[in-house]
């Protein structure tokens, strides 16, 4: 497919800050009451985390100001799904996230992404969820985690969207996100947690792909997400929790050949379910036809 | 990728317009005596689009010669007409290619001289479609004869690929990379392959590339693009998208712009995948994608399961169930057996055909051989093709210089429509637009070949230039057009001579998913409800007459298709059948069920017609001596570790072929009319299966008798238009002869339903309830079943019947082999019959204790019916078959070498003679009680040109106790490809519509077909 070059060449990336509403309950939430964040340090994974995909990697990255209003906007991966020039803006499962969509849309509208919308409330898509956090794209294919977050609708929504690919939903066992039990770990890896709700994943996945992925387990859930961003001189970079958040792990990533290794803390964050993925959007603007 | 029925809908529409068109542009014509006109279809304002184009106006032709080819068959003509029919096929640009092809022709040769006319040799990747009625689309097999695949409709075809090279770039010629660009741009435009803006954007942006070559304003002008079609849906904004990116490729060669085209196409999700219609075991409506890899299942656009090829270790089909038997995973113990359910039949067994092929095309080294077998009930169909790996050494051996191609004719393609009717809307105007066009074609009749002259020879004459060993001279490329030959208005005879034809056809028109479907679902679901089970059956062939017997022959038809409406008044209770039937062995529903259980591997089954039963391969401890003659479908060829067994439960084809016939001689009493056709002597037991096949298959070909399209031709005359009559001198003759001289293959299909309304329930049919629900109940340890596969517990029963079974065929093998090759008389009967029943009681003994319970249930109630017979005065049954009780084992091979001797001895055209009877189970409540007292009989005739109906209502009084009983004989009388099925179940449906309470207890299909000999004397 024309846009269906290797994964994981980027040139853009888009985050949006931590407000110091970060960890509060949203709206009459419940959820995070316990939960003790301390959103300094947020903010400075945050800021490592930035930093590390503008300087050492190379790309451009686009701000969005965070918005107090908006407590969990910082999970920007959850409201797009970008794959090529099209952009999927989403339907968060939870209603108060819908509207952190907004500034998304002017930013992809910007890069001269076409922007899909997945629909009113009422049409087709009427009771579809989806958030980008259970979606993983992998070059050739798309997998969507069913999970408490995204639906099987959503899930048609997306294939409905990005046509040229298979889009094969599979189940998420242990972990709240797909996201949170793997991801890409380049062009034909997948980095999956060991634990046994992520096999069944993987599993699943195996038997639905037409492809061949090279499988890098590791032992921790917490180091199953990672962010790997082929550089503009081809080098493989890869964002991943630090030894200190995932001790197990590390030695599983050194296996990677020639990868430039960019430990990232994402300690808080994860503390509320999300991971470093969840805070940015990958996005390609150059694209290559063949 | 491809759409099977979901795209019927909106494809009959375009089709329709088109051959609107073509009429019209076909009535200007002159009309040549070969050719007369028809009615115009746009006129008749049809209720059936899809329908009305299937009747080939060649049919006419050919009918109507065949009228007379009993003569020109018999000995004393030695000359031979070889019949010519005109097809026409449709290429992958667009373009209508026509050209001669002998009837009798294999698929090869139409696929050979397509394949020479474009130039192609790296032809294994594409194939020859053929719209069935119901405008499915049908590969045609290489290896059969053109006529046997093309049931109805004119002999339209078109090109297509059929399996995509996962790498095109590995292709040896730019041509074949070409055509595959053509299909994929069709398969892009009509939706089948789904792409995002950008793939659109890129493979189109190729498309133009390599059909105009270089972006020159100048020359092209600002518009040039939307003459092209490159989406479903086109917008301005693709257009400009597309030049935008058309402008950058200056200086790539057309062949450059295809790869790339390729290499873009062949990444999306949906290349080469071919989808059918599904539903899972819950209900859920499903996708399966067939493909190089595998098969894909899809709800809606998700991919929510694939079976690589390695993981499947059996593919089979049942009636409208597909199986896929799956190899156990890592951490699994047994292999599962998923099923799903497709539409009706015909669609299980395209679907089943497709995988085969894929399989064997995609991941074998060489193709499987057929399985040979001399009784088949199962699929000899294989894929006979060169596999990829053996296309791919071949093509390297290829070494002629590029051949020059043109490409620029695409433009009309892309004008104008979806190569195999699919369904785009926005193309009905063009696609007018273009036939309405070219109307240049004319035609000339001349003697039996029908040419075509085009001023549009060019390109053929290049191509022609090009490779001398061309096309005969008589095939000429006919662009979009309309030869008169092809459209046709004739209404499709096998409607108007069905009494359910209105309602079929209203079927058809109102909803469109298809009429097949929906009768047997209702046929099924009735027969269900009401709990009837197949009791005996008996299949009987009939071997017969030579030409100068056939009005012998005829008679007897009319005879025994009058036997069948009149045994009903003299018997209300047993009809001959019933009571030969009740002789045999099988009578009994304990051991009757048994066989339709056990044949199949993958079979579950139970008395017939039961669609809940799906059962997935029981593993009983079967003799497998016993088994292999049944099990014919499941034949596992397993290729390889990988390899994987195909086999089908049934095959139309095949059924017919595994007929068992025995030849006159055979017969002493052929003198007598009735068994002038030699007597064809089939163990109950495997006719029980077959029966129980056919009911359940509700296969065309059981009540299939293919007749005369001379028939046809003359119904139709009648019922349609009076100008054919006018032009075609013979018709009237022919209708007249349709049946006498013709008749290559005739059905009737009798169909005897009687109802019961009571007071009094029938016993029986309780006890046979409960029995079945224990049998059901018991556990079996042997299943590895899926767990998702509802059905399971029918497996078991099949198991434990078909011990049964085994066990009383053994007992009754001696009496068979005493008895084979002789007519029978009643006391024969009756002997037998005494010991049928003790082998029953033996059974029942031998069970074990689990089953002990229900065996004494069967076992009583099978001792009533077995004592029916006797009480009953025998009729009228030499019609009919007789049935033996001779194992299959030895009386099929026999019976198949006759044939084959008989058809050596007598070069003459064999007609051959198949009666079915399915009966339920509570034979007659009535049979075993008082007969009480008879208050009142009325009988009713109704008749149709096809169907005859005869109601017979009895009333009784027994003790106490009034009953009414209502037989209702229908007969339906068909030829050629009228689907029996459909007809027999719309007539059981309609029966049951009128008396919700009657069950049908009976089902003779009386089948008479053409053999055709094999040495291909005509």
């Amino acid at each position: 497919m024309a846009n269906m070059c290797p994964y994981g060449s980027f040139t853009h990336a888009v985050v949006r800050g931590i407000p110091e509403t970060f960890g509060k309950p949203v709206g009459d939430g419940h959820e995070n009451g316990e939960i003790s964040v301390d959103l300094a340090k947020a903010q400075r994974q945050f800021g490592c985390l930035t930093g590390a995909l503008r300087q050492k990697v190379g790309l451009q990255l686009i701000e969005i100001p965070p918005d107090p209003e908006l407590p969990e906007s910082w999970r920007i991966e959850d409201v797009a799904v970008i794959q090529g020039d099209t952009a999927l803006i989403t339907r968060p499962f939870k209603q108060q996230r819908r509207s952190e969509a907004e500034a998304v849309r002017r930013v992809m509208s910007e890069l001269n992404l076409t922007v899909v919308e997945m629909g009113t409330e009422e049409g087709d898509s009427g009771g579809a969820t989806l958030e980008g956090s259970d979606v993983l794209f992998t070059g050739r294919e798309f997998f969507v985690g069913i999970s408490s977050h995204t639906n099987r609708r959503g899930a048609e929504v997306l294939a409905d969207t990005f046509r040229d690919f298979a889009v094969s939903t599979v189940p998420v066992c242990g972990g709240a996100r797909l996201k949170n039990i793997c991801s890409m770990g380049g062009p034909d890896t997948i980095i999956i947690s060991s634990s046994d709700g992520a096999k069944k994943t993987l599993r699943m996945m195996e038997q639905l792909t037409d492809h061949h992925y090279e499988v890098l387990t590791v032992p921790e859930e917490s180091a199953a997400n990672c962010v790997y961003i082929k550089g503009s001189s081809s080098r493989d970079f890869l964002l991943h929790r630090p030894a200190d958040e995932c001790p197990d792990s590390v030695s599983a990533f050194q296996k990677l050949q020639d990868y430039t290794l960019l430990p990232t803390a994402c300690s808080e964050p994860s503390k509320l379910g999300a991971s470093l993925s969840s805070l940015c959007l990958l996005i390609n603007r150059k694209h290559t036809y063949f | 990728m491809t759409t099977e029925s979901g795209a019927d809908s909106e494809a009959k529409q375009p089709q329709e317009n088109k051959e609107t068109e073509k009429a019209k542009a076909k009535a200007a014509e002159p009309t040549s005596p070969q050719n007369q006109p028809e009615e115009l279809p746009a006129a008749a304002g049809h209720s059936t689009p899809a329908r009305k184009e299937q009747e080939p106006q060649d049919e006419d032709l050919v009918s109507h010669r065949s009228s007379t080819s009993r003569l020109s068959r018999s000995p004393l003509r030695g000359v031979k007409k070889v019949k010519i029919m005109q097809c026409k096929v449709t290429l992958l640009d667009g373009s209508d290619y026509t050209l001669n092809v002998e009837k009798r022709a294999k698929g090869q040769v139409l696929f050979d001289k397509v394949c020479e006319h474009l130039n192609l040799l790296e032809k294994d990747y594409f194939g020859i479609t053929h719209r069935d009625v119901e405008n499915q689309k049908n590969w045609l097999d290489p290896s059969k004869e053109l006529k046997k695949q093309i049931r109805t409709g004119p002999w339209n075809f078109a090109f297509n690929v059929k399996f995509y090279p996962p790498d095109p770039s590995q292709l040896t010629e730019d041509i074949t990379r070409y055509y595959l660009c053509l299909q994929l741009r069709d398969d892009v435009v009509s939706g089948r392959l789904p792409c995002s803006f950008a793939t659109h954007t890129v493979l189109g942006s190729y498309t133009v590339q390599s059909e105009l070559g270089d972006y020159d304003p100048e020359e092209l002008g600002s518009d040039y693009i939307s003459e092209l079609r490159f989406a479903p849906n086109q917008t301005k904004e693709l257009e400009e998208k597309v030049m935008e990116l058309h402008k950058t490729y200056k200086g790539m060669t057309p062949a450059d712009a295809e790869i790339h085209f390729l290499e873009n196409a062949k990444k999306l999700s949906m290349y080469g995948v071919d989808l059918h219609h599904a539903k899972d075991s819950e209900g859920v409506e499903i996708m399966l994608g067939v493909c190089a890899s595998g098969l894909l299942i899809y709800r809606d656009r998700l991919r929510i399961n694939r079976f690589a090829w390695p993981k499947i270790l059996k593919i089979s089909y049942k009636r409208n169930n597909f199986y896929i038997k799956i190899r156990p995973g890592e951490f699994e113990q047994f292999e599962s057996t998923i099923g799903f359910k497709l539409p009706n039949h015909r669609a299980a067994k395209r679907l089943w055909k497709v995988c085969v092929e894929h399989h064997t095309f995609f991941r074998l080294v060489s193709p499987e051989a057929p399985p040979k077998k001399f009784l088949s009930l199962g699929s000899k169909f294989r894929y006979s093709g060169r596999t990829q790996a053996q296309t791919r050494r071949a093509s390297s051996q290829i070494i002629r210089p590029a051949p020059f191609f043109e490409r620029s004719s695409s433009k009309r393609y892309n004008m104008s429509r979806s190569l195999d009717g699919a369904p785009i809307m926005e193309n009905h105007e063009t696609l007018m637009k273009d036939s309405a066009s070219d109307g240049a074609a004319k035609v000339i009749a001349k003697g039996d070949i029908i040419t075509t002259v085009t001023t549009e020879k060019k390109a053929e004459e290049e191509k022609a230039e090009q490779e001398d060993a061309q096309m005969d001279p008589v095939v000429t490329a006919e662009p979009v057009v309309s030869t008169p030959l092809r459209h046709d208005t004739k209404t499709d005879s096998e409607q108007t001579d069905f009494a359910f034809d209105g309602e079929m056809t209203a079927t058809e028109s109102e909803a469109d998913d298809d009429s097949e479907m929906r009768t047997q679902y209702s046929f099924i679901r009735r027969v269900k409800g009401e709990n009837v089970f197949i009791k005996h059956s008996n299949l009987m062939l009939e071997d017969t007459s030579p030409p100068s017997e056939m009005v012998k022959h005829q008679t007897n038809i009319s005879e025994l298709k009058r036997s069948f409406l009149e045994t009903g008044d003299s018997t209300p209770g047993l009809t001959e059948w019933e009571k030969r039937l009740s002789s045999s062995p099988a009578r009994s529903p304990r051991t009757d069920e048994p066989p339709m259980i056990e044949p199949l591997d993958t079979e579950d089954e139970e008395p017939a017609g039961e669609e809940t039963k799906e059962v997935v391969e029981p593993k009983a401890t079967k003799a497998p001596g016993y088994l292999v003659k049944y099990v014919v479908d499941s034949i596992t060829t397993s290729s390889g570790p990988h390899g994987i067994s195909l086999s089908t439960t049934m095959d139309d084809d095949v059924f017919m072929d595994g007929t068992l016939r025995e030849v006159e001689e055979k017969t002493p009493d052929s003198q007598d009319e009735v068994s002038e056709r030699s007597m064809l002597k089939v163990s109950p037991r495997t006719v029980i299966q077959e029966v129980s096949q056919a009911i359940s298959d509700k296969k065309g070909t059981l009540i299939i008798l293919k007749d005369a399209e001379d028939k046809e031709e003359g119904k139709e005359t009648s019922a349609v238009g009076e100008e054919e009559e006018l032009v075609v001198p013979g018709e009237a003759e022919a209708q007249e002869n349709e049946v006498s001289e013709t008749v290559k293959e005739d059905t009737s299909v009798v169909l005897e339903a009687k109802t019961t309304i009571v007071k009094m329930p029938s016993l029986q049919m309780e006890i046979k309830t409960d029995d079945m629900t224990q049998i059901k109940g018991t556990g079996s340890p042997k299943k590895a079943m899926a767990s998702w596969i509802s059905d399971e517990a029918k497996t078991e029963a099949s198991e434990i019947i078909s011990v049964l079974t085994k066990e009383v065929k053994e007992m009754t093998a001696p009496d068979a082999l005493q008895q084979k090759a002789e007519v029978f008389t009643f006391r024969e009967f009756q002997t037998e019959q005494s010991k049928s029943s003790v082998t029953q009681i033996t059974l029942s003994e031998s069970s074990t204790t689990s089953l002990a319970v229900s065996t004494l249930g069967w076992v009583s109630s099978s001792q009533k019916t077995s004592d029916e017979p006797e009480e009953k005065e025998v009729v009228t049954t030499e019609t009919e078959a007789v049935p033996e009780p001779a194992p299959a084992e030895s009386t099929g091979p026999m019976i198949v070498d006759a044939v084959d001797a008989g058809t050596k001895e007598t070069p003459v055209v064999h007609t051959e003679t198949k009666t079915i009877t399915y009966e339920s189970a509570e034979v007659d409540t009535n049979g075993d009680v008082d007969p009480g007292v008879l208050l009142s009989a009325q009988t009713i005739t109704s008749e149709t040109t096809s169907t005859t109906t005869t109601t017979h209502i009895t009333k009784t009084v027994k003790g106490g106790i009034s009953e009414t009983r209502i037989e209702k004989r229908i007969v339906i009388t068909g030829d050629a490809d009228i689907d029996h099925d459909e007809a027999l179940a719309q007539a059981i449906k309609e029966a049951k519509e009128q008396h919700p309470d009657m069950s049908v207890t009976k089902v003779v299909v009386h089948k008479e077909t053409e053999i055709t000999p094999e040495e291909g004397e005509d």
